[in-house]
């Protein structure tokens, strides 16, 4: 590990992926993820990679799929709108059975909408990330060290289970500075079997396709990745449990939202009140197994979003109605106040203590 | 040490970042958990800017500071904004030479210091951020002197030592000024 | 017995699923050996596009990779940059090229990326069914232009060759034609140089082939010719429309 730098989070996350072996991004201005790629446009031509503005999220997108397909760790990022342009690119990517890494410093929405952090993106990274059947590994650091450290794992499970990888920050993550140390670099050689990067008249030809036009074909092509997602959905749950073991009210939260919760679960213990904080670190697949290890003792999980209630769905698919579950959130671009947190805590617990 | 939330405020061009930044360097030269957090947006050109620092023995949580411990303001509409959320016993440096205002808060410690005039009297006219900083610091103890001076010489890009002497003396001029 | 004939290595076995008298397996032929001419299958690698030569994937003997409607240049652009030493070529007709992926063919030709796009124009949107496409001619019957190409309501053509001449990315750029046996000849010679622009490194190549679809058209297959004759040829003039790859440095 690298000495403790301060580190915005957008740079920490450029800088990982350098480290982490990327050389090839392809990006398009929008705020608030600028600095990621100012960050590649100064470092890439000193190491001998690929920065390229594209002319659109489209075209970025794209070239991401054909420097994937030709073997090397690629990326793109982009803020809510601009992501939602890449949908199309992202469908055909995990189509083709290729890893990289997409960043989405999560604005606030829909349309223009704003720029401040929101988390509002939920639905559309676990959900709708492009037409058809299919998912893409979505990772939600909450801190500029966590970045790091999940750019590498996006990396590696992007490539171990050959899906598109999605890190998902936001304006808060991605503009604030924290201290931050860097595993040693990644030295990517050689190109995977598969790989659309020339045959040298050696082997038969690879095709990097997502189309398949008889029905029974395209059908036992998509089962079997959803078999390749039921083994990520089975080993590569991750979240961090803050005070859960004996809470009675657990609030589930990710990224900036985490941090919000962690201070009111603070101050909920400080008045005696038993509160926990559950973060999922991974949206997809979602940390079912360490949400359901609480309904035995929880009297009611509290899902807190910058968003109108996105992920709230899942902890509800995950409770099954066991325990109540509800919701609290701002949105547009509003961080919520730990102090809002509590009082929906409180609410919930009702005059239960 | 004492954890600590801190807001720099003022308007774009008086290195209120910059001066939040040597807080962060400072915590961590302090080996404390810190976190720096800019506003952003297009009111950064011209309008106001202001961040938020912490520094703790723990984990940060929420990194955007609602009620600091300590307020540095810089303009009137930052002493507008920012006056009413500092907590009870908590400290405020007010550049008097931009800001008008006088607070009749009694549950907190005020420091009206001229800031911006002192840089300019003593030919560091873009300083007054670290002469608001020094003053602060004397103010508070927030960190040790020796932090805050590794804080001053790792903020200092290699290509400009020269401004590792100016940047002490900013600081010295402001925690004289806070006595 | 002698071999007078053989189909190019850089094809594969697979059967062609193109119509009758379509000219989409002459421009394969013509690109195939252009590449093995070249020795540069090996390190070749096709982009296919959406549109009839969809599966233009299954029948080049080198990598390959399909695009998503439009995107062939910016997926050849990523291809490019992380193999520099690739032979990297787009394969796409006019839906694909001159109205979906507008911007991304601009855009590589303006930047210089290095690839070799094969632009098939043969005036409609063939594989589904006979729309009108970019490249439609005014006044001409597609199943979305039933009265003819208005252009008072429609716009005009676009003439690809013309327009990215202008760039000053663009290192070759010729519109030939596969309707005669001495223009086939001339349509290689032009493909085979646009590969060779690009192993020399200098800059964007296009080949824009015009070419029939005797099925949307409604016509027979030597009508289909005689039709791009007479109505494609003085709308879409063939000839070299920039040639900048007598500079050392090509368009650099």
């Amino acid at each position: 590990m690298s000495e403790r730098v301060l580190m915005k989070g957008n740079e920490a996350m450029a800088e990982a992926a350098i480290r982490a072996g990327c050389r090839h991004f392809f990006g398009y201005p929008i705020t608030p993820q600028t600095e990621v790629a100012a960050y590649m446009s100064k470092k890439m031509p000193k190491i001998g990679g690929t920065y390229l503005q594209a002319e659109s999220e489209i075209a970025a997108i794209n070239m991401v799929l054909g420097a994937a397909s030709a073997g090397v760790r690629a990326m793109t990022s982009s803020s809510s709108p601009g992501i939602s342009l890449k949908t199309e690119g992202i469908s055909y990517i995990a189509g083709s059975d290729l890893p990289c890494l997409i960043v989405n410093v999560e604005r606030g929405g829909p349309g223009l909408g704003g720029i401040q952090p929101a988390q509002s993106d939920y639905w559309q990274a676990t959900r709708a990330l492009g037409h058809g059947d299919f998912h893409v590994l979505v990772f939600a650091p909450s801190n500029v060290q966590e970045v790091v450290d999940l750019v590498f794992l996006a990396y590696d499970l992007a490539e171990k289970y050959r899906m598109p990888a999605m890190l998902l920050s936001d304006g808060l993550l991605g503009q604030m500075m924290e201290p931050v140390s860097f595993p040693e670099p990644v030295e990517k050689t050689g190109k995977p079997s598969w790989a659309a990067c020339g045959h040298q008249d050696l082997r038969p030809h690879n095709v990097i396709n997502s189309l398949y036009l008889k029905a029974d074909q395209l059908e036992r092509t998509v089962v079997e990745r959803f078999a390749r997602y039921a083994q990520v959905e089975a080993r590569e749950q991750r979240c961090q449990q803050y005070l859960c073991d004996d809470a009675d009210y657990i609030v589930v939260a990710f990224g900036a939202t985490a941090r919000v919760s962690q201070s009111a679960v603070d101050t909920l213990r400080a008045q005696g009140v038993k509160a926990g904080l559950l973060r999922p670190v991974t949206l997809w697949p979602f940390p079912k197994e360490a949400i359901r290890s609480h309904i035995p003792h929880a009297k009611g999980f509290l899902s807190v979003e910058m968003s109108m209630g996105q992920m709230v769905d899942d902890v509800r698919l995950t409770v099954e109605g066991k325990v109540p579950v509800g919701f609290f959130g701002r949105t547009g671009g509003v961080i919520p106040r730990p102090s809002e947190v509590v009082e929906a805590v409180m609410k919930m617990a009702g005059g239960d203590r | 040490m004492k954890d600590w939330n801190f807001v720099f405020a003022g308007f774009g061009g008086q290195g209120i970042l910059f001066a939040g930044k040597v807080v962060a360097y400072a915590g961590m030269a302090g080996e404390r958990e810190v976190s720096w957090l800019p506003s952003y947006g297009p009111e950064m050109r011209g309008g106001t800017a202001n961040c938020s620092v912490c520094l703790s023995s723990r984990p940060i949580g929420s990194p955007l500071v609602l009620e600091p411990d300590a307020l540095v303001v810089m303009n009137n509409p930052s002493y507008d904004k920012f006056i009413d959320t500092v907590v009870p016993g908590g400290t405020v440096v007010i550049d008097r030479a931009l800001v008008d205002r006088r607070t009749a808060r009694t549950d907190i410690t005020a420091l009206y210091v001229p800031a911006t005039r002192l840089a300019q009297e003593n030919g560091i006219g873009k300083l007054a951020n670290l002469i608001a900083l020094g003053a602060l610091w004397k103010a508070t103890g927030f960190t040790t002197a020796e932090a805050l001076d590794a804080a001053i010489v790792k903020v200092v890009p290699p290509s400009k030592p020269e401004l590792v002497e100016l940047n002490r003396r900013a600081i010295r001029i402001g925690a004289e000024a806070a006595e | 017995m002698a071999m007078v004939y053989q189909k190019s290595k850089m094809l594969t076995d697979a059967p062609l699923h193109y119509c009758p008298g379509c000219t989409h397996g002459i421009i394969h032929k013509l690109v195939a050996e252009s590449l093995e001419e070249l020795e540069a299958g090996g390190r070749a690698v096709g982009v296919a596009p959406v549109g009839c030569s969809v599966m233009a994937y299954d029948y080049f003997a080198c990598d390959m990779v399909e695009a998503p409607h439009g995107r062939a240049p910016a997926i050849a652009t990523g291809l490019k940059r992380a193999l520099p030493e690739g032979v990297i070529f787009t394969y796409q007709g006019d839906g694909d090229l001159a109205a979906i992926g507008t911007a991304e063919t601009v855009h590589a030709a303006t930047r210089g990326e290095n690839i070799t796009v094969i632009f098939v124009n043969n005036a409609i949107y063939g594989m589904t069914g006979g729309q009108m496409a970019p490249t439609t001619l005014p006044g001409q019957v597609t199943q979305t232009t039933p009265y003819g190409r208005d252009v008072t309501t429609a716009g005009f053509p676009v003439r690809v060759c013309e327009m990215l001449a202008t760039l000053s990315g663009v290192a070759y750029a010729e519109r030939v034609s596969v309707d005669t046996v001495p223009n086939i000849r001339k349509a290689k010679a032009a493909i085979k140089k646009a590969f060779e622009t690009q192993i020399a490194k200098k800059g964007f190549s296009i080949v824009e082939v015009l070419s029939t679809c005797p099925t949307n058209w409604g016509l027979t297959p030597a009508e289909a010719l005689e039709w791009l004759r007479q109505n494609m040829m003085p709308y879409y003039p063939l000839g070299v429309y920039q040639d900048r790859t007598g500079n050392e440095r090509g368009v650099f």
